[in-house]
């Protein structure tokens, strides 16, 4: 392969685009939040640190770094400080094959909107996830902490057993459009949102997303009533940042992915692509704090037995329907 | 054969590991370092820690974790099926019932044997 | 020539990786080496275009299999994840003779794919997607695909029956 330089620059500037709006997207998701739950509890929320507290994610930034980085003395060194980067890591490149828009033209080049789009898409998804409780469980083991320990193994376990109806519920989709590739499935959608014909798989997958991504009430792992911080217990600074930042992002993807998946993706009428997938995305996102405003934590034999005994059932369910429907239509009887 | 449309994900992975290395980096030179016998202690609610953090912990995750393997096997399976679905029709139909019934044996007995519950 | 760069890098940090894993006194570590061996090796299977078979490297064994064994080593009380220095009695000779066997097998295969460099490719590995991969799992290998799920079964049973000789539940958490 010779190296195109102007297709390399481009990739190389979408990646930093990818990574840093990130950034940014996490930043305004912790005002976005609190905001909304100091609505939701009747309270105002930050508003002191510029209009409408829009600079306080600024000044936390600041904050973090300016405090004390330490490694607590029992710790495992260099696992401790791997073990947030595996975590931040791993959901920043989760986002790779997230389409947010058609191509458009700029400077006389087609760009597309989105970093890569590979034939098994949405597995690489699942598989960049799949690395990421590695930051978790040894997280919590490097700490020497009997709240990290503990902490971490319930998270793995949790994310473990979560991660098998979030890929099952998606076979069904896959089915629909015939394609594993995130960009192939938005435009299957082109008629009818898979959330009409799949809305099982859109609910399984949804939870599934929810505790994939540690989020109340399935946020087990920092139950704080009984493990304090759960697996990051003993992190500070920017290492409680980074697994602060994980979670955060990893609910921008999950919120990103339902709308690829199930709600259509970019397209919509009248608006640009990418504006309509802003909006879905930012009415996912207020889903995701709507339900940590409403709902108590779950216990944790619930938490397990609600995915092994409840969603793996239905989303195998869900396959088995969506085949049977398939090819009875396809027989030509509806 | 050129894997070209994975390239973007590689300079993405570089991009993401690089950025959390970083901040790793900085805040090791910004922060203060002011370390005490106390600080380092293992957080205990403010007891003195008891015994060795590395505890002993129940054979549960471990069925988990087994369990999880053969499921997610199996999941592997559905993937390429999904795809190419369309194009088999009612032997795909078969093929899948039969597969899906074979599990689901084993996923009953487990249940029924107490191996999903979490105590 | 900028594939075979991305293919040197990979498979140096694969080997290194490797041989870290089998020299590494901290079981904990090796594990994770293997991880990284792991993710290599996906590396290496994109660049051979067999997309699928490097997810699923990735899912079931980086993400599922590796999980099971940091599991497994965390339960080793804290003492004990530094390997002791014992070896079996007769464990260097039978080494030594186990890995000659090893490479020979290797290099018999080698040697096969060699004379096979000239040909072309199999069509499969020009398309090398999921589709290829699925056409001929659920044709020609349904058979064997059946199989896989009756050996899981089996798997499930071994599972079940683990749990049930081994301490009671109620146990320490």
């Amino acid at each position: 392969m010779s190296i195109d330089w102007i297709e390399l620059i481009i990739v190389v500037v979408k990646a930093l685009i990818v990574a840093f709006g990130l950034l940014i997207g996490f930043a305004y998701l912790t005002w976005f939040e609190r905001r909304l739950v100091g609505r939701f509890q009747m309270r105002i929320g930050p508003n002191r640190v510029g209009p409408a507290g829009l600079l306080q994610p600024v000044a936390d930034a600041l904050k973090m770094f300016f405090k004390e980085d330490f490694v607590p003395g029992q710790a495992d060194k260099p696992l401790f400080i791997m073990a947030p980067g595996i975590a931040m890591s791993a959901v920043l490149i989760s986002f790779a094959v997230v389409p947010v828009g058609p191509s458009i033209r700029l400077f006389g080049r087609e760009i597309t909107l989105y970093l890569a789009d590979v034939n098994v898409g949405m597995l690489v998804v699942i598989a960049v996830l799949s690395l990421g409780v590695y930051g978790i469980i040894l997280g919590g083991w490097a700490s020497n902490n009997k709240y990290s320990l503990l902490g971490g193994l319930r998270g793995a376990a949790q994310v473990i057993s979560y991660e098998l109806p979030y890929g099952l519920s998606l076979v069904g989709v896959f089915m629909l459009a015939g394609s594993l590739s995130l960009k192939d499935i938005v435009e299957a959608q082109a008629r009818v949102p898979f959330i009409v014909l799949q809305p099982l798989a859109a609910i399984v997958f949804f939870f599934a997303a929810v505790a994939e991504a540690n989020r109340s009430p399935f946020d087990l792992v920092e139950a704080e009533n009984e493990l304090v911080a759960g697996y990051h217990t003993e992190y500070s600074s920017i290492k409680f940042a980074l697994y602060f930042m994980a979670e955060y992002i990893s609910m921008i993807v999950a919120s990103a992915l339902m709308v690829t998946l199930f709600l259509g993706g970019w397209q919509g009428p009248f608006l640009p692509g990418i504006v309509w997938f802003f909006i879905k995305l930012v009415f996912m996102l207020f889903v995701f704090v709507w339900i940590r405003a409403t709902w108590p934590r779950i216990r944790y034999d619930r938490l397990m037995a609600w995915s092994w005994k409840l969603l793996v059932p239905l989303s195998v369910a869900n396959i088995l329907v969506t085949a049977g429907a398939l090819v009875l239509r396809d027989m030509g009887v509806f | 054969m050129v894997p070209a449309d994975f390239l973007p994900i590689l300079v993405l992975i570089i991009v993401a590991v690089g950025m959390s290395a970083i901040a790793i980096a900085l805040s090791a030179l910004l922060g203060p370092h002011k370390s005490t016998p106390t600080k380092l202690m293992p957080y205990e609610s403010g007891m003195v820690p008891v015994g060795d953090a590395r505890l002993r912990f129940s054979i549960r995750f471990f069925v988990v974790a087994i369990l999880f393997i053969l499921f997610d096997v199996e999941a592997i399976f559905f993937y390429p099926w999904a795809v190419y679905f369309r194009r088999l029709g009612l032997f795909a139909l078969i093929q899948i019932v039969v597969f899906v019934g074979i599990l689901f044996v084993g996923y009953f007995y487990a249940w029924r044997k107490g191996a999903l519950e979490w105590e | 020539m900028f594939e075979l760069i991305l293919f040197v890098v990979f498979a140096v940090v694969a080997l290194a990786a490797a041989i870290g894993v089998v020299a590494q006194r901290n079981v904990l570590y090796s594990a994770l080496l293997l991880v990284l061996n792991f993710i290599c090796l996906a590396a290496l299977y994109v660049l051979m275009n067999a997309q699928f078979v490097a997810v699923a490297q990735i899912i079931v064994y980086a993400g599922a299999v590796m999980v099971l064994f940091l599991f497994t080593v965390m339960l080793l009380p804290g003492k004990r994840i530094e390997v002791a220095g014992r070896r079996l009695p007769g464990q260097t000779p039978l080494a030594i003779l186990l890995a000659l066997a090893l490479g020979a097998v290797l290099l018999l295969l080698l040697g096969g794919s060699l004379v096979a460099l000239g040909r072309p490719a199999h069509p499969a590995i020009t398309v090398g997607n999921v589709q290829a991969l699925a056409e001929v799992l659920f044709t020609r290998y349904i058979w064997a695909f059946e199989a896989t799920g009756v050996l899981l079964l089996v798997a499930v049973a071994g599972v079940v029956h683990l749990l049930r000789s081994g301490p009671r539940p109620g146990a320490p958490r």
